[in-house]
């Protein structure tokens, strides 16, 4: 027994494993409710459920945050606004440009959806670009984003809160008619799937931890540090933007102001909770998935517990400081130091 | 003898890459401004008052401007101060409105929680040597969380809940007539608000404490080299710490004067001011890598990140996210050019 | 001995080790009043680690350090603790900050203040121009360090060193990046300062430099003290080979068989090649199945020509031919592509990738090649790793440890397994026996005649002319970024005393 339980200590999944066991027990003992799964209407409903549902935007952008800071030893702290300028720019070719409601399309929805993923895309170039090309600090680069790809979103949607009301456009952040889960979870499943079939099929994954470990042996090995450092900005900007279309979706409309407002910290919490190292190299994306719905989790908590959306960032600004802490090379070797000297009290005592 | 004061001479005359930059900045600054007067000359833009209320609306980012140049010298950066101002004026709306405290107990309170902020953020980047991105985006969330666990209402302050501070906030300086113009019944004297004296008093102080101080000069120093400075016997780490602190001082300084503007304290408040006080800094000359910048740089930055907004304001037809969207492309522009200069250099030494 | 009234410094029976390494094996140096002392030994000697156990970087395991002046055994826990009783040290990348005045990296910490405390620029500038002047340094005191020379700024951090007060300067290699001119100016700087009585540790690799400034020599090897000299009495030839050694090891077993390889066809041809401000144009061939020798010290070029070909370091003028055709090589891709292997010289930071395991090292380069989209199957990258496991003894528990976690000479094997695995027509050794046991080393020795008498073109760099002289078949001398020599086994002129002759250069009889 001892002995598995320290194989799962050195597994690299025992952080995030923990963590989610550590939320789920306190809503175990706070509110059982917290577990019961119904049928309602022909869908699955439950807290559960809510947090896988809920979960998908984190998780989506987990899986881009998870290589960008491999690879850069920096964050994307853009995903957020990109994903509101996605939305925007996906319901905009909906909708036409000025129109605050509309009761059908002008375009076929695929269209706006894809519309909307590109842009994502085009931003994750920019961040891209900035970082791998001109070498500027990733989180200066993305900073700009930060703040500018929310500002074009609500100059595309003309200031205003497009709203669609077309039932197809809500079968993305709702239910498909028929399918009793929620479609985010289905599409969260795709982009794992996706994701990991890269992960095995090419060796992106392989070269994005070798670069991040040590970017100049990874030239001398053949690997075009540069091009490998673009190419995650630029999946993290395309899973921005899918997790923007489901945002959008889930309210039917595009809402620049709130759209993936504070997402990026949630990302980002994702990765650290996923026992990845924020100073880059290895990197784990399973954990930062189960990280993602970790976070979720909390949120979910919290929100019960009748804290508001906007006061949640506290708690997570929190954990983000202990998780930082923990890793920081200064506080282990500290810890280390203090271990050896009760040892060596120990023995001195016998 | 002679020679070698004429080859000073020759030296003197070459423009260096950082003094070309502030000269860029200035001339930008009176481009933008003439071309403000040129058209919207209509609509006042050319009266002394549009400059004086440039002033005093920017009163607040100056002085945290001010703190964020420190903080880049160093080769770090605060993102935390948008939230903090959230948070202070919040304090200040909520205590004087809500809990009918004095205006001087406040002040005083939020002073000390600037320091404080400072200290944790500072302590946790110097002494456990934590990515300063990191730390700061958990100090943005945290504030912004406090501010909606304050209130999550709008809180106005009126006259009613404290008269000293609504006296002090509507305070007008009048300046000589001369400087003014004939309105449309009586002449109108250009006046300035005691939040103008106070954050130009900031300025002057903080460009004589980094010209004149030891503790300004260790902080180019370590912005100039970290290592060299260790070596020279420097203490980087205290002065690192005292840069924090500084700089969260000088944001709670800046949150006095944002709220004596705008009289309200709500969660949304100051969002984006990050960018924009970074902005202002990086226009103005700051290195994002450090050991160079400017007080008299970071005013100007200040000067034309505010001129952008006016102009946006003034033409009335531009939605209001122009302006963040022009202060975006502009720090885009200028780390463009901090890079090529930077290329240019290397070029040059090797 | 009258001398020995006037020792500044002495240190005596230092050892340091790190782990798995004896970095310092009973090490001493003296160090006299107003003398200029050279420092030498090759990679490994333990040069920079004597300097660090006496500037308080390092603290030494055991062993004594007496300064005039100061009671009993020192001991410095850090470059401030050296500073304050006088020992200075400036580095061949100045630490001086380059953002800031020339006045303010000499006063910085110690500026002079006015009444209010504030710091007092006029006086600062005024002392600053003063000190300058003393030392006949012509500059604008004023003025921001970067737009000075690299020389200048070392004169700066000189001077900076001398007006602390400095009773021993070390100078550890200051010239490398300097022209001759700047030389000559530091090296006037320097006997000044002699004059003054200061004590000065000189370390350096060029040989001229040792004959022109300096007064005695300490020459190093393999972490030991091999000798204390007065300049007069060794000339460059037995510098030379103090410094690199005979200690004759078992390796004498390896038979010279792919020394006698008959010249093939040409494998690679380059004309002009070079790289600016390192590798003047050079012109180099190598046939298939040949052992190319670079020799030369450190700084020499043999590793900047090697990061030139390999396109590590951009070429800046050339052309190269491989196999007959022209090929123009951007960057390391491009070079693997064409059949190219490189194996840096310094393995902890280009080579060694220390968070992946194994078997990932060893795959890597041959992934690279392939391209992203055709992923090595898991069972192929297993199959490689463990046949190149057993080929090479590589000692590691499984093939999924992490590198970070091998002993050097078993990281070593890895990045040559790495190279092994693309299966290269040309490959490039720089220094792979450099801080690895000797059985590693006639293992690797025996490998490389192996792939030799395979018909694989390999070049060769050691610091060893010992080693070198066994395995390669033809020996490129360098200097000062330079071909000097060419020596060729087949003339019978591959002799230890050829090699070193040609490395000293001048007046070497």
């Amino acid at each position: 027994m001892k002995n598995v339980w320290n194989n799962f200590k050195k597994n690299p999944l025992f952080l995030p494993i923990i963590c989610m066991i550590l939320v789920l027990l306190i809503n175990l003992f706070k509110d059982p409710g917290f577990f019961s799964i119904g049928v309602k209407n022909g869908v699955l409903y439950g807290r559960l459920v809510d947090v896988l549902n809920r979960g998908s935007e984190i998780a989506i952008l987990a899986i881009g945050q998870t290589l960008v800071v491999a690879v850069s030893a920096g964050t994307d702290i853009s995903v957020g606004s990109v994903m509101a300028l996605a939305a925007c720019g996906g319901c905009v070719v909906l909708t036409g440009y000025g129109n605050t409601s509309v009761t059908s399309v002008i375009a076929p929805i695929g269209l706006g959806i894809f519309v909307g993923i590109i842009y994502g895309g085009i931003c994750g170039c920019i961040n891209g670009a900035m970082v791998a090309k001109l070498k500027v600090q990733p989180m200066v680069a993305t900073l700009i984003l930060y703040t500018a790809a929310r500002a074009v979103g609500l100059l595309l949607c003309n200031n205003q809160i497009s709203y669609i009301r077309y039932e197809p456009y809500k079968y993305l952040g709702n239910f498909f008619p028929g399918c009793p889960i929620p479609t985010p979870i289905l599409v969260t499943i795709l982009m794992i799937v996706l994701a990991q079939l890269i992960l095995k099929k090419t060796s992106l994954g392989l070269y994005v931890q070798s670069v991040g470990i040590n970017s100049r042996a990874s030239k001398i090995c053949g690997i075009d540090s540069e091009k490998i450092c673009f190419i995650c900005y630029v999946i993290c900007g395309l899973c921005a933007g899918v997790a923007g279309m489901i945002a959008s979706s889930r309210i039917y409309s595009a809402d620049s102001n709130n759209i993936g407002l504070n997402y990026e910290m949630d990302s980002i919490l994702a990765v650290a909770l996923g026992g990845n190292s924020l100073a880059g190299g290895k990197f784990n994306m399973a954990g930062s998935i189960i990280g993602a719905y970790t976070i979720q989790a909390i949120t979910t908590t919290l929100l019960a517990m009748g804290v508001s959306t906007d006061q949640a960032p506290v708690v997570k600004a929190i954990i983000v400081v202990a998780i930082v802490t923990i890793q920081a090379p200064v506080f282990r070797s500290w810890l280390e130091k203090r271990r050896t000297e009760k040892k060596l009290a120990k023995e001195a005592v016998v | 003898m002679a020679e070698q004061i004429r080859k000073a001479a020759a030296r003197g005359k070459r423009i260096s890459g950082n003094n070309l930059l502030l000269l860029i900045t200035i001339l930008l600054f009176v481009a933008m401004y003439a071309a403000g007067c040129v058209i919207y000359g209509a609509k006042g833009f050319t009266h002394f008052q549009t400059f004086l209320n440039l002033l005093i609306t920017n009163a607040g980012l100056l002085c945290v401007t001010c703190g964020m140049t420190c903080v880049m010298l160093t080769g770090g950066i605060d993102i935390s101060v948008g939230s903090l101002i959230a948070m202070d004026c919040m304090i200040l709306a909520d205590g004087m409105t809500n809990k009918h405290i004095g205006a001087i107990p406040l002040i005083i309170f939020v002073m000390v929680i600037g320091v404080v902020f400072g200290l944790v953020q500072g302590f946790l980047v110097s002494y456990m040597q934590i990515q300063p991105f990191i730390v700061t985006m958990a100090g943005m969330f945290f504030g912004r969380g406090m501010t909606a666990v304050i209130n999550t209402q709008q809180v106005s302050i009126t006259m009613d809940s404290s008269q000293t501070f609504y006296a002090w906030a509507n305070a007008k300086i009048n300046l000589p007539a001369f400087l003014g113009y004939m309105g449309r019944r009586k002449m109108i004297v250009p006046f300035i608000r005691p939040t103008v004296i106070i954050a130009l008093l900031v300025c002057v102080v903080i460009a004589l404490v980094l010209k004149y101080t030891k503790f300004g000069r260790v902080l180019y120093a370590v912005g100039g080299n970290e290592s060299s400075a260790k070596m020279m016997g420097l203490n980087v780490k205290r002065a690192k710490l005292e840069a924090y602190v500084l700089s969260s001082v000088l944001c709670s300084i800046g949150a006095i004067l944002y709220c004596m503007n705008t009289m309200t304290g709500a969660v949304t408040q100051a969002k984006g001011f990050e960018m924009d006080a970074i902005a202002s800094a990086v226009i103005g000359g700051t290195l994002l890598t450090g050991g160079v910048g400017t007080i008299l740089g970071s005013f100007f930055g200040v000067l034309i990140t505010g001129t952008i907004t006016t102009l946006v304001m003034t033409n009335g037809k531009l939605l209001s996210s122009w302006s963040n969207i022009l202060t975006a492309a502009l720090l885009c522009f200028f780390i463009l050019l901090q890079s090529i200069f930077a290329y240019i250099k290397n070029r040059a030494t090797r | 001995m009258a001398q020995e009234e006037h020792v500044l410094i002495s240190m005596k029976n230092i050892t340091k080790t790190f782990p798995g390494v004896v970095a310092l094996d009973n090490a001493q140096l003296t160090l006299r009043k107003g003398e200029i002392h050279a420092l030498m030994g090759e990679n490994g000697a333990g040069k920079s680690t004597i300097i660090k156990c006496l500037t308080g970087v390092y603290e030494r395991d055991s062993g004594e350090v007496h300064m005039e002046g100061v009671e009993g055994n020192i001991h410095c826990h850090s470059t401030m603790d050296a500073q304050n009783i006088g020992i200075a040290t400036v580095y061949q990348e100045v630490n001086l900050c380059p953002n800031l005045s020339v006045a303010e990296n000499l006063f910085i910490g110690r500026e002079p203040r006015t009444k209010l405390g504030f710091i007092d620029w006029k006086s600062m500038n005024k002392k600053a121009q003063e000190l300058m002047n003393r030392l006949k340094i012509e500059v604008d005191v004023s003025e921001t360090l970067e737009n000075y020379s690299i020389a200048v700024q070392q004169m700066i951090a000189i001077a900076r060193a001398v007006d602390m007060d400095c009773k021993v300067l070390i100078l550890d290699e200051p010239t490398s990046s300097l022209d001759d001119n700047e030389v000559e100016k530091l090296f006037g700087m320097m006997r000044k300062l002699k004059e003054r009585g200061v004590g000065i540790l000189f370390v350096t690799h060029f040989l001229e430099q040792v004959y022109q400034v300096c007064d005695r020599i300490t020459v190093m090897r393999n972490g030991k003290f091999v000798g204390d000299y007065s300049v007069a009495e060794l000339p460059r030839v037995k510098l030379v080979a103090a410094m690199l050694g005979k200690d004759f090891d078992d390796l004498a077993a390896i038979k010279q068989e792919g020394n006698a390889a008959e010249k093939n066809e040409i494998l690679y041809s380059a004309k002009g090649l070079s790289h600016k401000g390192t590798i003047r144009p050079f012109n180099f061939e190598i046939h298939k199945g040949e052992v190319v020798g670079l020799a030369g010290l450190l700084g020499s070029g043999r590793s900047e020509l090697v990061r030139c070909i390999y396109g590590v370091d951009s070429q800046s003028t050339g052309t190269a031919t491989m196999e007959g055709r022209p090929i123009k090589i951007k960057a390391p891709i491009d070079a693997i592509k064409a059949g190219f292997g490189y194996l840096p010289d310094d393995r902890k930071a280009d080579g060694c990738i220390a968070g992946l395991s194994v078997r990932e090292n060893i795959i890597i380069a041959l992934q690279a090649r392939n391209g992203m989209f055709r992923k090595i199957p898991i069972s192929k990258q297993n199959e490689i790793a463990d046949t190149y496991i057993r080929m090479l003894s590589i000692k590691t528990a499984s093939r999924e440890t992490l590198l970070g976690q091998l002993s050097g000479g078993n990281q070593q094997k890895v990045i040559l397994a790495r190279w092994l695995a693309t299966d290269p027509k040309f490959l490039i050794l720089d220094e792979p026996t450099r801080g690895i046991d000797i059985g590693t080393k006639t293992e690797i020795q025996k490998l490389v005649l192996q792939f030799a008498a395979k018909g694989m073109s390999v070049v060769f760099i050691s610091s060893e002319i010992e080693e070198m002289i066994r395995t390669c078949s033809r020996m490129l001398i360098m200097r000062d970024g330079e071909k000097v020599a060419e020596l060729d086994s087949a003339n019978m002129e591959l002799t230890q005393e050829n090699v070193m002759a040609a490395i000293a250069g001048g007046d070497s009889k």
